[in-house]
């Protein structure tokens, strides 16, 4: 028997390494179902998901979707820009209508950190978080930690370099904060200006040059250079940028020699990463994506499956 | 739950007696091990459907292939339920279409379980027949369905529980028990 201590999935930094066990675990029984002939299973019949987005987004709204339906929840995705949120509606009153219709858990993803922890404060049903600022994105960590489990076997004691802007990824933060409560051996390099100050207080290892970063890596996720989110001059120029820190195959060469790339999506291609080694062998960028549905499915499942939460 | 064990209802040579002569007539029943696909539910289902395989192969020199399913799923009582029961993976070779399933369970009681293991089924593909092989019926049955092969028919009140305990999953002798909830 096994279920989450909250009715929300908001950050990894608060869940357990249980807790995630519990998630990967039942995310693999997932995966079989999305590569069955049916897919689809009656579980979640008769519960609603909406997916609520302040920011854009391709493959985190579509997989939370495709993982609602294909567990038979009923789906509604909600277009911020066709909303009355356009009327100025605030975040608080557009969730609590949500609700009040009847949904049974929403997904949202929001520019300003910590939304999705006000939203689960004024809201009886779940939320998840979707990535919310610069805070956090715990799905797709936990699919990154899933991908990488699956292909190397085990996630305690591998080294994991992260390369690019930590400082505005959310992605990066939920990445670093699962590996690390898990027992991988986490090194994050970048710019130093886009280096948050302190991140070695969250257990990682920190460089500014991607050479050592890479040394002996069994995994390297490369994230994407958040171009919207780049107005400070916070480096020189975005040829200069993918000179010093693209992942290339001369830079990949020092990882080990069995290296799992990793790219959360999208990517720019020639700038944080040569197109040459995305489309690699070693590349687990297009399974990541099927990994991320079997992630939400496992997450759906694990808090609208069962009674009423603890 | 405080239980009481009552009456141990079948004992190891009991139910290895009871596996053989389901082996026995499944293979009279299907002419064979021809496109015979046996199926255990997990958890008790899983050794059970082990064990009459492996019987199977002893009395026909041919070993029929052999599945298991995760009905998690597909319960109707999830939303009911408190706690939440851990999924685990379904594992069946090849395409079900076509095959004579024989579903494999320790303990037929209301029945919920053949359904939403049979619905499991259904979504893997269109098998040709599904039959259903219990250890025990105890009665109650709330849908209706019934078993095919029956190792021992247990009338029991509603009070009572059926366990089997396993050499495989409990490291105790086999045997199966009526326990009383007090």
């Amino acid at each position: 028997m096994g279920r989450l201590n909250s009715k929300d999935v908001l950050a990894l930094r608060e869940m357990s390494a249980e807790e995630m066990t519990l998630i990967l675990d039942t995310a693999e029984s997932m995966k079989d179902i999305i590569g069955r002939e049916i897919k689809k299973v009656p579980t979640l019949r008769g519960r609603t998901v909406v997916t609520l987005f302040y920011e854009p987004s391709t493959r985190t709204r579509t997989s939370f979707e495709l993982a609602g339906k294909y567990m038979s929840a009923d789906t509604v995705n909600l277009a911020t820009t066709t909303s009355a949120v356009v009327k100025g509606e605030t975040l608080r009153d557009t969730a609590k209508t949500l609700e009040m219709m009847g949904s049974d858990m929403i997904i949202m993803r929001h520019p300003v950190s910590g939304s999705c922890h006000l939203l689960s404060r004024v809201l009886k049903c779940s939320v998840i978080n979707a990535g919310d600022g610069m805070h956090e994105h715990p799905t797709q960590g936990l699919l990154d930690i899933f991908t990488m489990r699956q292909k190397k076997g085990r996630v305690e004691g591998l080294k994991v370099a992260v390369v690019g802007d930590i400082y505005h990824s959310r992605v990066a933060r939920s990445n670093i904060w699962g590996l690390t409560r898990l027992g991988a051996e986490v090194t994050v390099t970048g710019p130093s200006t886009l280096l948050p100050p302190m991140v070695e207080e969250m257990g990682v290892k920190v460089t500014s040059r991607v050479e050592e970063a890479l040394e002996g890596a069994d995994v390297v996720n490369v994230l994407r250079l958040q171009l919207e989110r780049q107005k400070g001059g916070l480096f020189p120029t975005i040829r200069e940028y993918s000179r010093m820190f693209g992942v290339n195959r001369e830079r990949l060469a020092r990882a080990k020699p069995d290296v799992l790339l990793m790219h959360p999506g999208p990517m720019n291609r020639g700038v944080e990463i040569s197109s040459e080694v995305a489309d690699a062998v070693y590349s687990s960028i297009n399974e990541q994506v099927t990994n991320g549905v079997a992630i939400r499915m496992a997450v759906l499942f694990l808090l609208l499956g069962g009674g009423e939460a603890a | 739950m405080a239980v009481k064990e009552k009456a141990k209802i079948m004992d190891a040579e009991a139910i290895r007696r009871a596996l053989s002569r389901i082996a026995h007539e499944i293979i009279e029943k299907n002419h064979g091990t021809k496109d015979l696909l046996i199926v255990g539910i997990r958890r008790r289902g899983v050794p059970l459907a082990q064990r009459l395989v492996d019987r199977i192969a002893e009395i026909e020199e041919a070993r029929p292939a052999m599945g298991i399913l995760d009905i998690t799923l597909y319960r109707d009582d999830l939303t009911t339920r408190s706690d939440q029961p851990v999924v685990h993976r379904t594992e069946i070779p090849g395409n079900v279409r076509g095959k004579k399933v024989v579903l494999v369970d320790d303990v037929l009681y209301t029945g919920r379980t053949i359904r939403a293991a049979m619905d499991a089924l259904m979504d893997l593909g269109r098998p040709q027949q599904i039959q259903l092989a219990v250890l025990v019926d105890r009665g109650h049955r709330e849908l209706p369905i019934r078993a095919d092969y029956v190792g021992k028919n247990v009338p029991t009140s509603r009070k009572e529980m059926v366990e089997l305990r396993l050499n495989e999953v409990d490291g105790t002798e086999d045997m199966v028990l009526i326990v009383e909830k007090n």
